[in-house]
């Protein structure tokens, strides 16, 4: 992989070779980020509901392996999380829901532990060609892995334009009881979205999952780069966590040339501080009035 | 307080106290260590308490004090010969006090569960620069060293044993609460308390709430890494792990196990939670060589666990100690 070179070996290649590959790589990682955080974001735009347990879902997708399976089987079990833990907590200090959730993680990572072991599985790609792109030989899988989040992002939001739940569910969005006083059966709909975001963090580790590789603690990573792109791209703003997964994963494969990639992740610790600072509502939403 | 419930609260200080004082006596080693430890976690929760249960912001970084002040009594052990306790506290309340500093200057600019989340985010932060700087912080193995005497130079030095390390660390826990007690009394606290109910009617008085706030993580962090070089002299070494937001997410549900706003109830929250993990974690092998199940053995006991913590935040909201008082009213 083109990310784990050493320091003194940058300069081997030509610097703007290296800077195109990692581009590419940076928007494949940026694609399966923006898939994880959107699923994030839903749920929190629509539910208030911060979902600590996103990265087990993501984990759980990944070692079931078979994307349309593992988005049914995880979909199912995040309604019956919801059904079960979050909706007695309607109502209630959204927060209840960070601490809910972060219960659930733990029986989540502590079955996969146990049911899996503590090893990592490798699981291989589902076709292993390759074109040549400068010195390196990219496989097609990662640009289909790209292609495929933009596909499944492309139908959530055709989905939520033009279906009648996805107005049902942008009404409820928008005020929740005017909602529920129109009849739109809100409870029900909160369990579907809930249920979405889940199927789409399945989706995501089923994509991912051949890249590094399949272990318990997978989900923690993610859930706290999720977490840090929903910020920056403001809370609960479907299209600002697409800009802003892609643009966090290219600053970081950008970085990735120079330091080490357990480091990288500095910088993207840096963009949240200075969007903090400048813009807390987020980079990639309007100036609030 | 009427004059009748401060005599009874100070009778019932004085004999839970007493009889913390007494407990290793009739308690094997091991559970001496654990007393400590308990305590020892209690103080960390104790110190979020203010936050979460006073100021009303929920803190999911917390393993950034304690991990920095465990870091920071690490220094000072393995710099000064012989390895000085007084030196190690210094070092460790300094280094959690430059990052809540730091972390609280960022991280009250936003509310709510924006709050909680950037706090989780800064204290990973410091996970990643404490995990990969090897040179410095021994990355993944962390540090080792050797647990100082209690001593004052030129008059005594005394070297720990568990028995007077348990009560050192009890010293230096009841003192952090008489004191974390005296601070949420004060006018102080009184702000702090009325920025909970009501951020918005505070700021209209007058009262600048960020800077307010930002005192609040302070005190806050300070409490946080003093537990930090508790447990660095306990164990003996300072290792990346309890700066992961695990640790963090554990200390919220010490909060809220114990009931929050009560100083008290977060060690107990602690003490339940930890007592309960060490029971599951030996329940499942014995009721596995009862029923003559193997498979059973390896249950894992955090499953559980997580479930009795999920029913307790959607049952009992308030806590064992919310919970407790609402019977005893009854």
């Amino acid at each position: 992989m083109p990310t784990t070179r050493s320091f003194t070996s940058i300069w081997e290649y030509d610097l703007l070779e290296q800077i195109l590959i990692q581009t590419i790589n940076g928007i494949v990682v940026g694609m399966i980020l923006a898939l994880v955080a959107s699923g994030l974001t839903l749920i929190f735009g629509i539910m208030d509901v911060v979902n600590f347990a996103h990265g087990e879902l993501f984990m759980l997708g990944a070692y079931v392996g078979v994307v349309t399976l593992a988005t049914l089987v995880v979909a199912a079990l995040g309604a019956a999380i919801h059904v079960t833990t979050l909706r007695p907590l309607l109502g209630r200090d959204p927060l209840n829901t960070i601490l809910v959730t972060f219960g659930v993680s733990l029986v989540l990572q502590n079955y996969a532990l146990w049911q899996f072991g503590p090893v990592a599985r490798k699981i291989n790609e589902p076709f292993v060609g390759h074109f040549n792109l400068f010195y390196l030989e990219y496989p097609w899988y990662r640009l289909m892995i790209a292609l495929l989040s933009a596909a499944i992002i492309g139908a959530l939001w055709l989905f939520l334009k033009y279906s009648t739940y996805g107005v049902w569910i942008r009404a409820t969005t928008q005020d929740r009881v005017m909602a529920q006083a129109m009849g739109i059966p809100v409870p029900r709909l909160l369990t579907l979205v809930f249920a979405i975001g889940s199927g789409m963090a399945a989706a995501s580790g089923v994509l991912f999952g051949p890249l590094v590789g399949v272990n318990h603690a997978m989900g923690l990573d993610w859930v706290l780069k999720a977490f840090i792109v929903v910020v920056v791209g403001g809370m609960g703003n479907l299209v600002g966590s697409i800009a802003a997964a892609i643009f966090i994963s290219l600053t970081e494969s950008y970085a990735s040339l120079w330091v080490s990639p357990s480091q990288a992740i500095i910088v993207s610790f840096v963009v949240l501080i200075l969007t903090l600072l400048l813009r807390p509502t987020g980079l990639f939403v309007p100036t609030p009035k | 307080m009427t004059p009748r419930r401060t005599r009874i609260y100070w009778t019932a200080f004085a004999v839970i106290l007493a009889l913390l004082i007494v407990a290793p006596f009739g308690l094997p080693e091991f559970w001496r260590r654990f007393l400590t430890e308990i305590l020892i976690w209690g103080l960390l929760a104790m110190s979020s308490d203010i936050l979460i249960g006073y100021t009303g912001m929920v803190s999911f970084g917390h393993s950034a004090f304690f991990g920095l002040g465990m870091y920071g009594a690490a220094a000072a052990l393995l710099t000064s010969r012989p390895p000085s306790l007084w030196l190690a506290l210094l070092y460790g309340l300094i280094a959690a006090a430059a990052v809540a500093a730091f972390v609280a200057y960022f991280s009250t600019r936003l509310r709510d569960i924006y709050f909680a989340i950037t706090t989780l985010i800064f204290s990973q932060i410091f996970y990643v620069i404490i995990f990969t700087w090897t040179d410095v912080t021994g990355g993944e193995n962390g540090l080792a060293f050797s647990r100082p005497a209690l001593a004052i130079p030129g008059l005594f030095s005394f070297p720990f044993t568990t028995l007077t390390l348990y009560w050192f660390v009890l010293a230096v826990v009841t003192a952090s609460y008489l004191l974390l007690r005296r601070i949420t009394r004060s006018p102080f606290g009184m702000v702090l308390q009325s920025i909970r109910e009501n951020e918005a009617r505070t700021r209209a008085i007058g009262y600048p709430v960020e800077r307010y706030k930002i005192v609040a993580v302070m005190f806050s962090g300070l409490f946080a890494g003093l537990a930090g070089v508790l447990y660095a002299v306990q164990n003996r070494f300072a290792a990346p792990d309890f700066v992961f937001f695990v640790v963090s997410g554990e200390t919220v549900i010490y909060n809220i196990m114990g009931g929050i706003g009560t100083l008290v109830g977060p060690i107990v929250g602690a003490a339940a939670f930890l007592l309960l993990r060490e029971g599951l974690s030996r329940l499942f092998p014995y009721l596995a060589s009862v029923v003559a199940l193997p498979g059973l053995a390896e249950f894992p006991y955090l499953i559980p666990l997580g479930v009795i913590f999920i029913a307790m935040v959607i049952f009992m909201p308030q806590g064992l100690l919310g919970f407790a008082r609402r019977r005893l009213n009854e």
